[in-house]
């Protein structure tokens, strides 16, 4: 029994320095909005789908993505062929860009990186308060810059819809105010250190509206996200699915073997 | 069947190898819970390798087409995703499993004499698995592959005189490139497998060689023998005790395993790391490159040592050490007793404080160096230091004197008189 308390003080020491560790990690953060995707929404994913083909593949590729591929979502091939393909006439081709990478990095001071997998280097909630993030900056080349992402080379491209926005930047006495500042604000807060031990909260605040409301804009980006989502990972339901029976199987297994062992080692004492 | 079994035995020795190894081996009969991971280490790499062989059926060697190649089998080859997911998540349980198998040995003293070549055997299997697993990791050849293999192979050039020519020699050219990938990939599915099923083999052999150690440190072979079944009184025949035992092993593991595989593949980014789903960028050095977990401790001790006398190879001795200092684990130990049950205090603080160096090194390889801030401007001596990198030195110093220590408090700990028969 000692040596079962031994080990258990081990773990719990884990734990506590694991635990320890993240908290102290997380000091000075960004808060991020939660990125409300569901996996199992196909309309959805179908919307996105739409969304991502007119806007994102004018410049990013997602070379291993097949279109075919869509079907999962709920999508026939016609259906794929009338309002999905625009670069390519042939179902099995995967998503890429008409825009050659020297033009690109010419326009855009780099290329436009591949979002097959993006979505597995990111996470949904970086991508959906990314899409949030955009605010006027007539500092940089392309006039917009980002609060998830500073200096990034992609322009707004959704500003018709989300409207002009532009960072908004207030100052707190200490670390304490401005956290809680942050926390209050209910939206997409950067918190960093100031001049003068001071701490100061950035916001994104709109300037002048776009053709959708706030909630509208939100709806469409968390589309977007889920299908970004998917894509990264087109095998993710299938993969569930057939986890939930396996491992049902496995339990049922477990229990044969265990009742097994136990036939098996009634004369041994 | 049975004229059939006598036609080979004359011509081979099928039926002594199945008896001398398995099936009339002898082992302890108390073999609790820490004793599963023996068996589990051989199902894994059985795992490893046929995963292996079916991935290796699409996956492309080449810098050009690696990483779209991976891809390919996540998305459209059959199953595809199912073969990559069993075989990252099983590198990881294989070190999961083995770690524990080798802390096994430290409670029961399981390295003590017969077993010294055991374990030594044992350390090569380690260090080879430690090989295997880094030629691998570079195959994906996403970033943390690429900058992964690229601070490794660097460690090597650090080496005084010779150091830079090694390096080279090592990847075949200046940078990691396609050439290293290549040779990379033979090491990983040809050599060093070859190598690991060897070394396995003869673990094997000397473990049925020497007979099997239990929790109570107890010899059974000393022990007299029961006058009706022959073997000694505390005894049983692995067939079917231990074939039955196991398998139920097998399957809790495969539980754990699949939970993992269906519903958590990447770990949190421990199994599978987020900037390797970026194709490897030669131009882009990532901000933070860390080694997957199993190799954080390691990691942890190479950043903690500082650079003197205008060279950084003490953290590369440092970190080598680390492994090598194993192996001579038998005769560094020399306790009057084997197992933990009849230790005294002072091993069992030694052994608690290893686990906890082990741990918190394997946490901080993980973490940036900053992790934790800085010592205020006004301590002295630790003023203006990073708290990870005192906590990292203070760390690797108690897990080289877990080693180091051991042949003087293994003799004064205060040890329990060791009874005939097992508990």
């Amino acid at each position: 029994m000692k040596m079962r308390t031994l080990i258990a003080s081990w773990v719990l020491a884990a734990f506590a320095l694991a635990i320890g560790g993240a908290a102290l990690a997380s000091e000075g953060d960004i808060r991020f909005e939660p990125a409300p995707v569901n996996r199992l929404n196909d309309e959805s994913l179908q919307r996105g789908a739409r969304v991502f083909v007119n806007y994102c593949l004018n410049c990013h590729s997602a070379k291993y993505m097949r279109y075919n591929r869509l079907t999962d979502i709920g999508l026939t091939e016609a259906q794929i062929r009338d309002n999905l393909m625009f670069a390519t006439d042939k179902i099995g081709d995967t998503m890429d860009v008409a825009m050659p990478a020297k033009d690109a990095k010419q326009w855009f001071g780099t290329t436009p990186p591949d979002l097959s997998v993006e979505a597995r280097v990111r996470g949904t909630e970086w991508l959906y308060n990314y899409f949030l993030g955009f605010y006027k900056d007539p500092s940089t080349p392309s006039g917009w810059n980002n609060l998830v992402f500073p200096n990034v080379a992609m322009p707004h491209v959704f500003w018709e819809l989300q409207g002009t926005n532009r960072l908004e930047v207030k100052e707190y006495e200490d670390q304490e105010q401005a956290k809680a500042a942050a926390i209050a604000a209910k939206q997409l807060a950067l918190t960093e250190p100031a001049p003068n031990h001071k701490y100061e909260v950035k916001t994104v605040v709109v300037d002048t509206p776009g053709s959708m409301t706030p909630e509208q804009y939100r709806a469409m980006v968390a589309d977007l996200v889920n299908y970004l989502d998917y894509m990264a990972e087109p095998a993710k339901n299938k993969r569930i699915n057939t986890g939930i029976v396996v491992l049902l199987y496995l339990g049922v297994l477990f229990f044969l073997v265990c009742w097994a062992k136990r036939e098996y080692w009634k004369d041994i004492h | 069947m049975q004229k059939f079994m006598t036609w080979i035995d004359e011509r081979f020795p099928l039926t002594d190898l199945w008896q001398s190894q398995w099936g009339r081996y002898v082992a302890p009969k108390n073999f609790n819970f820490w004793y599963y991971f023996g068996s589990l280490a051989a199902f894994v790499l059985v795992l490893q390798i046929v995963t292996g062989i079916f991935l290796t059926m699409n996956y492309k060697p080449d810098a050009h087409k690696a990483f779209e190649s991976v891809e390919y089998i996540m998305r459209d080859v059959s199953w595809g995703w199912l073969i990559r997911y069993m075989h990252s998540t099983g590198a990881s349980m294989f070190f999961v499993v083995v770690y524990l198998h080798m802390f096994r040995g430290l409670l029961y003293g399981s390295y003590r004499k017969p077993r010294e070549l055991l374990w030594v055997i044992g350390c090569v299997i380690y260090l080879s698995l430690m090989a295997e697993a880094f030629f691998g990791y570079l195959l994906p050849w996403g970033q943390m592959s690429y900058w992964g293999a690229q601070v490794i192979v660097n460690l090597f050039s650090s080496i005084p005189v010779i150091g830079e020519d090694l390096a080279v020699w090592i990847r075949g050219d200046y940078t990691i490139s396609d050439i290293t990938l290549n040779r990379f990939f033979a090491f990983h599915v040809i050599a060093l497998p070859l190598v690991l099923l060897a070394l396995v083999g003869a673990h094997l052999m000397a473990l049925h060689e020497v007979g099997s150690n239990n929790p109570d440190g107890i010899e059974i072979k000393k022990q007299p023998k029961d006058p009706v079944t022959g073997i000694p009184l505390d005894g049983i025949y692995s067939h079917p005790y231990y074939t039955i035992k196991d398998l139920v092993g097998v399957v809790g593991f495969l539980i754990v395993f699949s939970i993992i595989i269906f519903f958590i593949p990447e770990v949190g980014g421990y199994f599978l790391e987020a900037n390797n789903f970026i194709p490897a960028d030669p131009l882009k050095t990532p901000e933070h490159i860390a080694p997957v977990w199993y190799f954080t401790p390691f990691y942890a001790m190479l950043r903690a040592v500082p650079s003197m006398m205008g060279t950084q190879v003490w953290g590369v001795l440092v970190m080598g050490a680390a492994v090598v200092i194993l192996f001579f684990l038998p005769w560094l130990d020399k306790g009057a007793v084997k197992s933990i049950r009849y230790r005294g205090g002072l091993y069992k603080i030694w052994l608690a404080l290893f686990v906890i160096s082990f741990l918190v090194l394997g946490y901080l390889g993980t973490v940036p160096i900053t992790v934790w801030g800085q010592f205020s401007d006004g301590i002295p001596l630790l003023g203006g230091a990073d708290k990870a990198t005192v906590v990292s030195r203070i760390m690797t110093i108690v897990y080289f004197l877990f080693f180091v220590l051991m042949p003087w408090y293994t003799v004064r700990d205060r040890t329990k008189p060791v009874p005939e028969r097992l508990r």
